[in-house]
């Protein structure tokens, strides 16, 4: 390491940081309940099911991504990059929106329905434990495409050369390339989408089709906003924590294993699959993906289409100040990220995924109350947490790479005797360049899209983009939400594009 | 004011030096959006009272229970009835003083507390191009075709789902889970509140949305659609009403009260009609907007008070988790 105490000390201060911001809110509230509260009979039942649709939703998540993740990385085609950044805009979209945007294509009257009664077919229904799964999916698979794709190109360029003039087949390649790296990158994605799933609420609800697909997200909400049941809120959402953390920790140990060690640093040249059988299927993989990620997106944009031209100032005020806010939260979060990107730093990181919002809100709201007024601290507030939120995304993205630098270039580094400014400047940020660029795109891109602005901090004159969609529903404007819809997903894939455009503009393609 | 809020008020505020003559109201959500009834009221208010009407949007009692006695809300505008006795209960809430006999509610009104501004009741509402031909009563449609596809609210997330709860349970007292029961093949999905619902009606996923008598009104006026009709069952329709209540604590008792009593007059009644897309509280039928006139009304209205729905909700709630959950 090129300075071990100046690091050690730069990442305890950020795991402080991120504990006192979780368990702070957390204890806040308790303390206002006055005690843990009690569970009531549909808290199992909602338990069961929050574990069994994160479970599934990782699961599929995952393994769906793995060959999607290995056609991308060993094709080449035109438009590559654009699908590539494409690919990633369902992870980016607000969760109403996006389920809107699902049913025109899978629910009753959706593409998939009108072709099947085109051709004679039984339609088939999306609402239920499936549709959760579906909708889990469509949302986190770009994200384990996206890690997976990065561990695939982080294998240096020698090895797959050395491979090919060793005359290995692809079983063998995969065995010795191909597996130990998914074994090192994929229980990490997995982990981090279960999180996720974790406190996935109207999207459950909606498409779970009722009362059976209720989550502890959704038992927290009602706790907070209907009966102000604090102690009930807060010990749902410290079982929240405590599944999350737990996944965390099997992640942890099962995604070990050495990296590569250092190549050349150059652009990896696949001389496998590239006739025949893999060809097609690889081809096959690409389109299917893009087919399932891509038609909902197209569909939210021919829907927002109509609504632009009626959108007044109010959303394009909305939209400037969810910019700033996603500009503030990128930095922010960059910054926090680097001297955590080590294996218990992601472990850490994930508990600001895995608070409930509400509770962080509520607890926030407490802690700032008695300091200033709340509502003028709402977009200081949104940045921050956003900045939370977004930290897991950016740690699974940055980890791998950060600790493969640090095995391969420390020694070395030690040896010219390198500061620290020195070794960030010189070593690990222009090594870093390209997650980097994904994890500032990701974390714009959620800023702007998330709905981080917890209802309690709401400030009338400064909304961000996803509360005016809310706002402009709830006034019967369904068409200028679904504009507002789609100027929100312009903007969050813009960030999401130029960032990641960023950190790759010196890679040859 | 207290002096702690009015120092950081200053530092991030830009409006810090109109805090003299402020009057701070809690709101819905909805109520501040431009297409919302916030920006009219507080044009409207502000010419009369010479101040400045702030809305702070946001979750309304949740803010309150946690903000107590050291509130800086005036007036709260947007309570509903499920949720004004435990709003009572705080003791955070002053009489209104406001003389009752305006109001024009298909009930009786005689809370010195909560201010009824505007109400409606729920209904399903279905689009006569789509379907011609739509069940008559709640019976009939407990009875209608499974592939009749309807979509509702949680009654744990959402007041008009909590509202459809306890209008089952008017209906159906002890048969209320028998009656989710019959309906479950017919509920296409349950969402979180009522945007998200009314969005999948108008895209023409769903063919009857669990909505209010008044929504036909919205898509007459603003888009000049008749095909949005709200059913109107024999049984009745559960009525809805939203409140305003000065703050107990304000620091500003005249210009609260003034906002209080300007809410029962023509001025404003005429506007919240339209605005808030609901029956005016206190407006003869002949004053209302076009568009209004020709809604067909309830011929029953079913209305808890807030003790019988204090003691009802979580039966309700549950006799509708274990109808739909099998």
């Amino acid at each position: 390491m090129a300075s071990r105490p100046v690091a050690v000390s730069a990442a305890i201060a950020a795991a402080g940081l991120i504990l006192a911001l979780v368990l702070g809110p957390v204890v806040a509230v308790l303390t206002r309940a006055g005690g843990w509260g009690t569970l009531g009979p549909g808290d199992w039942q909602a338990l069961r099911f929050t574990l069994l649709q994160s479970l599934l939703s990782a699961f599929f998540s995952v393994v769906l991504a793995i060959p999607v993740a290995r056609a991308l990385a060993r094709r080449r085609f035109v438009g590559r990059g654009l699908l590539i950044s494409l690919l990633g805009a369902p992870f980016i979209l607000p969760t109403i929106v996006a389920v809107l945007g699902l049913i025109a294509v899978f629910g009753q009257n959706g593409l998939v329905n009108e072709a099947l009664r085109a051709l004679g077919l039984p339609g088939f229904s999306i609402y239920g434990l499936h549709g959760v799964v579906l909708a889990h999916v469509f949302f986190n698979l770009p994200l384990a495409t996206r890690l997976l794709l990065q561990g695939w190109l982080a294998i240096p360029a020698e090895r797959f050369r050395l491979a090919a003039s060793l005359g290995l087949s692809p079983r063998a390649m995969f065995r010795t390339l191909e597996a130990p790296m998914l074994l090192r990158i994929a229980p990490g994605a997995f982990a981090v989408i279960f999180v996720i799933c974790l406190s996935s609420f109207a999207v459950a609800l909606t498409l779970g089709g009722g009362p059976r697909a209720t989550t502890v997200e959704l038992a927290i909400y009602q706790a907070v906003r209907f009966d102000f049941d604090l102690g009930r809120a807060a010990l749902l959402s410290v079982i929240q924590l405590c599944l999350a953390l737990a996944a965390g920790l099997v992640a942890l140990r099962l995604g070990t294993g050495g990296g590569f060690g250092a190549g050349l640093d150059r652009m990896v040249t696949r001389w496998d699959g590239r006739v025949g059988l893999p060809r097609i299927m690889d081809a096959a993989w690409i389109a299917l993906a893009a087919l399932f990620l891509l038609t909902p997106l197209g569909m939210v944009v021919a829907r927002g289409l109509p609504g632009l031209a009626q959108l007044g100032a109010g959303s394009w005020e909305a939209a400037w100040n969810s910019l700033t806010v996603a500009l503030a939260s990128t930095l922010l979060c960059l910054a926090w990220a680097l001297p955590l990107s080590t294996r218990w730093g992601e472990w850490v990181g994930l508990v600001g995924l895995a608070v409930s919002p509400l509770v962080l809100g509520t607890g926030l709201f407490l802690i700032v109350r008695p300091f200033a007024n709340p509502l003028s601290l709402a977009l200081p507030v949104t940045t921050l947490v956003n900045a939370l939120v977004a930290l897991p995304f950016a740690l699974r993205i940055l980890r791998p790479e950060a600790e493969a630098v640090r095995a391969d270039y420390a020694r070395l580094a030690m040896a010219l005797g390198l500061t620290p400014l020195a070794w960030l400047r010189l070593v690990l940020l222009p090594r870093l360049r390209r997650p980097l660029g994904f994890a500032a795109g990701l974390t714009a891109a959620l800023s702007i899209g998330d709905l981080g602005v917890i209802a309690l901090f709401a400030d009338p004159e400064r909304a961000t983009l996803p509360l005016q969609v809310y706002r402009l529903m709830g006034s019967y404007q369904m068409e200028a939400a679904a504009g507002a819809a789609l100027l929100l997903l312009i903007f969050s894939f813009g960030a999401f594009w130029l960032c990641d455009r960023g950190g790759r503009a010196n890679v040859d393609a | 004011m207290k002096a702690i809020t009015f120092a950081a008020g200053c530092l991030f505020a830009s409006s810090a030096l109109a805090q003299e003559n402020v009057l701070t109201v809690y709101a819905g959500d909805y109520v501040v959006s431009e297409w919302g009834p916030g920006p009219k009221i507080e044009e409207m208010f502000e010419a009369r009272c010479g101040c400045d009407l702030q809305f702070k949007p946001g979750d309304l009692l949740p803010r309150l229970l946690l903000e107590g006695e050291r509130t800086e809300a005036d007036v709260v505008f947007g309570l509903n009835t499920d949720v004004t006795k435990k709003a009572r209960e705080s003791g955070l809430f002053a009489p209104h003083g406001v003389d009752l006999s305006p109001l024009t509610l298909p009930i009786d009104w005689t809370d010195d507390t909560f201010l009824p501004y505007n109400y409606g009741e729920t209904a399903f509402i279905y689009d006569t191009t789509r379907l011609p031909e739509p069940p008559t009563s709640f019976d009939a449609l407990l009875d209608a075709p499974d592939d009749l596809k309807i979509v509702i609210q949680d009654p744990r997330s959402s007041i008009s789902g909590l509202a459809m709860a306890l209008w089952v349970e008017a209906v159906y007292g002890d048969e209320a889970e028998e009656a989710w029961r019959k309906l479950a093949p017919k509920i296409l999905t349950v969402t979180k509140g009522w945007s998200e619902s009314y969005g999948l009606f108008t895209d023409g996923e769903a063919d009857m949305v669990l909505s209010y008598t008044t929504s036909p009104a919205y898509h007459i006026i603003a888009e000049d659609d008749h095909t949005k009709k709200a059913l109107i069952f024999p049984e009745g329709n559960y009525f809805m009403v939203e409140l305003a209540a000065k703050v107990a604590t304000t620091d500003q008792p005249e210009l609260a009260q003034q906002f209080m009593d300007f809410i029962l007059t023509p001025e404003f009644q005429q506007m919240i009609a339209t605005g808030n897309w609901s029956f005016p509280a206190a407006l003869p039928h002949e004053q209302w907007p076009e568009g209004f006139k020709e809604l067909e009304l309830p011929s029953k209205v079913l209305f808890y008070s807030e003790d019988e729905a204090a003691a009802l909700r979580d039966g309700a709630i549950e006799a509708w988790r274990r109808g739909l959950s099998q």
